[in-house]
């Protein structure tokens, strides 16, 4: 299960900073969502991998998930919806605005897509 | 318990959404709000430095929940300064903003107070997921900020501002679980007590999500390679907020501080002092950068932009040699620094609105209204700026070419920082001879668009000019304050045990 995850987290990590690095905002804004889908699983990674197991210590103590990571990840997920949500919004305002969905600032730049359509 | 520590995240998240739902048509009553809430900030700020400027550690457990399990807001020497800053460049950019710039877009009250309450609580947390939170709030409320108002350039600019903090967000979020992993911990206090233990074969973990963090605070405090993002959008983002910006970079300095001498200091083991060799040649390229674009910019915005990267590099390069007497200096210069640069923000309002058609640029263009008083104010504020006697900013560069004259770097810095403040002279001589002696030889005056409401902006810029100066006469007492900060910061002792009671850890 340990290679499940960790390759998991690579893969979703290095399609995430490909897309973030197509500098057009369709794509950086997928990334950004695969880039918090690895960061997430990873999350959960930090507190041991445990199968089975509650998330509470009970009485008679036992084997238990570390909970902690998993409130982090429940803050971070709240945390990253609202983010993709606020760049969904400024990037379509930036397509709407300029007509450019290009994510770097060039001083003269690139032609508008629009333009070029 | 001293529940005076909460109050300056409390009274913020309070005021915001009270103006935001209440008072979001009443543009008067939302600025009455606002500033009646910045000014008990900033009183606030001051009656929490009278309690900790005796060296008492304050620790506020939140819930009652006794660390390390709960969460808690520590007020020390450094957040009380950091408080007070926050407060008062707060209250004067807002002094600038109600004439005129809260009006063009929406709730500009309601975000700013929600910047203040996360910036407030960033500089009060004692844990670092709640560290990340409190980045989080204080960067949503900046990216409404970022495009307050509109326009294309300024929306492009705050896309990009926001992609690259979410990057930094998500890297944030690997740092934190990777010391997590290794040491079980999210409490600083706590953190500094686990790092010597850590066991050899986690050190390499340790490391990376130590150094993971250092990139992630870079990315805030605009340090060299991670810089660039920054020109961009202080150059594009309302000139109000760009000034309150400044103390945003801070946020990352703080954080620095904050981290690598409490958890990474002196007792840390075998990561003792890691931060030092990597912060040391990018606090220095950073400077160098910095003026070189002082020197290349065709925009004033883009000046002042490059000018704070600049300062920003003079400060991290001393926090970077990690000893007292060079923590006490980058302390009173992040003071200056921040003053400084909001002032120079705000001036490059003063002549952005009265110049119609030429806006920023640094072209020669007829006279402008109020030529004599701006260009006096442009004066004061690049000489306070680039480091020349007599204000704040050259007690500053000298206290930190003193502080740092133990380090093995010491000839470095000194090249670097001294030919980075030529570079910055000649350039700001450069832009202000063009903006405001050339055009002294034109003919005519230029008219701006709209009416202008010159009183409240020239008075913020004054406060703003005038608190630097109060910090040249006052630098005796002021530099007393940051020794015993540096000496606070390099004895953590007292912060752990306030934070973790006397006892400390059992197991």
């Amino acid at each position: 299960m340990e290679f499940l995850v960790a390759s998991a987290i690579a893969v979703m990590t290095a399609a995430g900073v490909y897309l973030l690095l197509r500098l057009r905002t369709f794509p950086v804004v997928l990334g950004l969502g695969l880039l918090t889908y690895a960061v997430n699983v990873f999350l959960f990674a930090t507190g041991r991998l445990v199968v089975h197991a509650p998330a509470v210590i009970g009485a008679a103590g036992g084997t238990y998930a570390d909970p902690l990571p998993q409130a982090l990840v429940l803050t971070a997920i709240v945390i990253s919806f609202g983010m993709t949500a606020v760049i969904v919004v400024m990037a379509l305002r930036a397509w709407f605005e300029c007509g450019s969905d290009q994510i770097d600032l060039h001083e003269g730049g690139d032609a508008p897509l629009r333009e070029r359509e | 318990m001293n529940h005076w520590i909460v109050l300056p995240i409390l009274l913020p998240a309070l005021v915001a959404p009270l103006i935001a739902l209440a008072v979001r048509f009443d543009i008067v009553l939302a600025r009455v709000f606002s500033v009646a809430s910045t000014v008990l900030l900033l009183a606030l700020g001051v009656i929490l430095m009278g309690m900790a400027a005796d060296g008492t550690v304050t620790s506020y457990a939140l819930g009652n929940w006794p660390a390390p399990f709960g969460i808690v807001l520590v007020l020390d020497r450094l957040s009380a300064l950091m408080l007070v800053l926050n407060a008062l460049l707060g209250l004067v950019v807002l002094l600038h903003a109600i004439n005129g710039w809260d009006q063009r877009g929406r709730h500009f009250h309601s975000l700013y107070q929600f910047l203040l309450m996360g910036v407030n609580g960033a500089f009060l947390t004692g844990d670092f997921f709640n560290l990340f939170v409190f980045f989080e709030v204080l960067l949503i409320a900046s990216y409404g900020l970022m495009v307050h108002g509109g326009g294309p350039e300024r929306v492009r600019a705050g896309v990009q501002y926001v992609a690259i903090n979410l990057v930094g967000s998500s890297l944030f979020l690997v740092a934190v679980g990777l010391l997590y992993s290794v040491t079980g911990t999210l409490n600083m206090a706590d953190l500094a007590l686990r790092v010597a233990d850590v066991a050899p074969g986690d050190q390499a973990l340790l490391r990376t999500g130590a150094l993971l963090l250092l990139l992630v605070f870079a990315i805030k405090a605009a340090l060299v390679p991670v810089q660039f993002w920054l020109p961009g959008t202080y150059a594009n983002a309302p000139a109000p907020v760009a000034a309150l910006f400044a103390i945003m970079t801070k946020v990352g300095a703080y954080a620095i501080i904050r981290l690598y001498t409490l958890a990474f200091g002196a007792a840390a083991g075998e990561a003792a002092w890691l931060a030092a060799p990597w912060l040391m040649p990018a606090a220095l390229a950073t400077l160098a950068a910095g003026m070189l674009g002082v020197l290349a910019a065709r925009r004033l915005g883009q000046m002042a932009s490059f000018a704070v990267i600049g300062s920003m590099g003079t400060l991290l390069a001393a926090v970077a040699v990690f000893t007292e007497p060079a923590m006490a200096a980058a302390l009173y210069y992040l003071a200056h620094s921040t003053l400084a640069g909001g002032a120079l923000f705000l001036i490059v309002d003063l002549v952005t609105e009265r110049r119609p058609g030429h806006g920023d640029a640094l072209t020669v263009a007829p006279r402008i209204v109020h030529g004599g008083l701006v260009a006096g104010f442009f004066f004061l504020g690049a000489i306070a700026m680039t480091g020349m006697p007599p204000l704040s900013g050259f007690v500053g560069k000298l206290l930190i070419l003193d502080g740092v004259r133990a380090s093995a770097h010491a000839v470095w810095i000194w090249v670097v920082v001294l030919a980075g403040s030529l570079l910055a002279i000649v350039g700001f001589a450069r832009g202000g001879s063009t903006l405001f002696w050339k055009s002294s030889a034109l003919d005519g005056l230029m008219r701006p668009a709209g009416r202008l409401h010159p009183v409240l902006p020239f008075v913020a810029t004054g406060l703003l000019l005038g608190a630097t100066v109060l910090l040249t006469v006052f630098a005796g007492p002021a530099a007393d304050y940051a020794e015993r900060t540096a000496a606070q910061l390099f004895h953590p002792s007292a912060y752990i045990e306030a934070v973790l009671g006397t006892a400390g850890r059992t197991d």
